[in-house]
């Protein structure tokens, strides 16, 4: 049986009217952004199953786009979003697909650049403002957000995984997982540790030669 | 500490405690966080339930979908005349449970209570009885930890959720909440706590989840606000001395049963229930 704290009764402290389709969406809008960069022009949701058919009644569209604007779910501006992307010149596109055997309530963020390749982050909200992250530009991935998460891409090599482990531990920090997969030489990392992550960390582990890419977020807030 | 009421209520009667007092003694000891950061962590819980109860009473509040809104006003107006059938206290209850619903669905700031859709019962209820007994926040927040317990054991022994139980496990479970922190707060021990808590779920076991179009609007403000006058007159059935012949822990597992007997359509699919009307169909079209 699971334990549940007082403030699992008495909370979330939230924007409402669904912990899924609202404060669910906000979470995964949010987490996209922390992991894209932010010199986005435009954004384009393609909504999916359960959210694709309810989002303009749940408000689901102003929490994504609330989301990725940096918000929290609990932010009063939610409802505003949309107004407030348009303030700053950030472009919002809303387009209903399928995106295959997903969970229902499902979306594909894409983040458009002038200067840089467009990405894009695809996530679920599964129930209570839990969700979790399956995709980023094609890498299949899963992480919930609830843990300071780093994730890392690199030509794989024997070794690295024990350098970046070694470096974590070395910073005092606990793995609580580690998820490595691989496709044509190349590794796709998700680690998720029990404490924030620090930018000197990931300067440290940017200095291994053989990483391609990473990113780190810190929880985001429910 | 304890998983069901009876563990409680052996608790409470061996330690001469009430029901709050274990409730933090509990937290404290299964969380991090030391006494201050909880009693400030339940003070901010507090705010924001004030505001929700109060914020569309003197303005008509729609919600995001246009669907509906506005009825706590009315209600308040209504009130404020004086000639109603049930009377103020009842009537009052009712406005401030509408607020918070409406409150929700227009995508304002509020507490999941046990979850959004149920989300107007507890705070008018504190608010009411913080009125009609004239206590003070302090209070009200060892109300909030009172109804917190009750929460945990029906989470923990039964459901909290729609789509799992029904409107009988958010509404219900709210409402028992609720009036178990209202005895207590009047004055009741925890076995008169339990009772009243128990009658809330009674009194609605079997209530199914059909919101319209999928929305959380209606038939849901309107539950919150029958879902607080339930609380209200279930404390005041214990207050009076009458028991539950049924035990809470037994009333608890009951609503369980009943939820996981519901068919599908009436949990929380929008596919049942006043949800599948000739209207509600309707109405479901224009939003899909």
């Amino acid at each position: 049986m699971k334990n549940y704290s007082v403030f699992d009764i008495l909370g979330p402290v939230m924007i409402g009217p669904s912990s899924s389709h609202t404060a669910g969406a906000a979470r995964i809008g949010k987490i996209a952004r922390e992991l894209a960069d932010d010199s986005f022009h435009k954004v384009t949701f393609y909504l999916h199953g359960s959210f694709a058919k309810t989002y303009k009644g749940h408000g689901t569209d102003k929490a994504l786009v609330a989301g990725v604007l940096g918000m929290d779910p609990s932010d009063e501006r939610i409802k505003d979003s949309i107004e407030i992307a348009k303030k700053n010149n950030i472009h919002i596109e809303f387009v209903e697909e399928d995106l295959g055997y997903v969970h229902p309530n499902t979306v594909k963020i894409l983040f458009h650049y002038k200067n840089r390749e467009n990405y894009y982050v695809i996530g679920s909200s599964i129930g209570g403002g839990n969700v979790v992250i399956t995709n980023i530009n094609g890498n299949e991935v899963n992480f919930t957000g609830d843990y300071p998460t780093i994730l890392a891409k690199y030509k794989d090599r024997k070794g690295v995984i024990s350098e970046i482990s070694t470096i974590l531990s070395n910073n005092n920090m606990n793995i609580a997982t580690m998820n490595v997969t691989r496709e044509n030489n190349i590794a796709t990392m998700v680690t998720e540790l029990d404490s924030p992550i620090d930018e000197r960390i990931i300067e440290e582990i940017s200095a291994i030669k053989e990483i391609i890419y990473l990113t780190a977020i810190n929880p985001i807030k429910r | 500490m304890f998983n069901k009421a009876c563990e409680l209520v052996k608790l409470c009667t061996d330690n001469n405690k009430k029901i709050y007092e274990i409730v933090i003694e509990k937290e404290l000891q299964e969380s991090n966080i030391s006494y201050d950061q909880l009693m400030d962590r339940m003070k901010s819980i507090l705010d924001t339930m004030k505001n929700s109860a109060s914020s569309a009473l003197d303005k008509s509040v729609m919600s995001v979908s246009k669907l509906t809104g506005g009825n706590a006003k009315k209600m308040q107006d209504y009130t404020n005349k004086g000639k109603t059938v049930c009377g103020e206290i009842i009537n009052s209850a009712m406005a401030m449970a509408l607020s918070t619903s409406e409150v929700n669905a227009s995508m304002g700031r509020i507490v999941a209570a046990p979850t959004a859709g149920a989300s107007g019962i507890i705070p008018a209820a504190m608010l009411t009885i913080k009125e009609r007994f004239d206590l003070s926040d302090e209070d009200l927040i060892k109300g909030l930890f009172t109804a917190s317990g009750i929460g945990q054991i029906i989470a923990k022994n039964a459901t909290i959720s729609g789509a799992e139980g029904g409107c009988q496990a958010e509404c219900g479970a709210a409402s028992a909440m609720a009036a178990a922190a209202i005895v207590e707060l009047a004055g009741g021990d925890i076995n008169q706590s339990l009772h009243a808590a128990s009658f809330a779920l009674i009194n609605i076991m079997g209530l199914v989840c059909d919101p319209v179009a999928g929305l959380v609007e209606f038939p849901c403000a309107l539950r919150n606000a029958s879902g607080v006058a339930n609380a209200l007159l279930s404390a005041d059935l214990a207050l009076a001395g009458i028991e539950s012949l049924i035990p809470f822990d037994e009333v608890v597992e009951a609503m369980y049963k009943v939820g996981k007997a519901l068919p599908e359509s009436l949990r929380e699919t929008a596919l049942g229930g006043v949800a599948d009307t000739l209207t509600g169909k309707e109405v479901k079209k224009r939003f899909l």
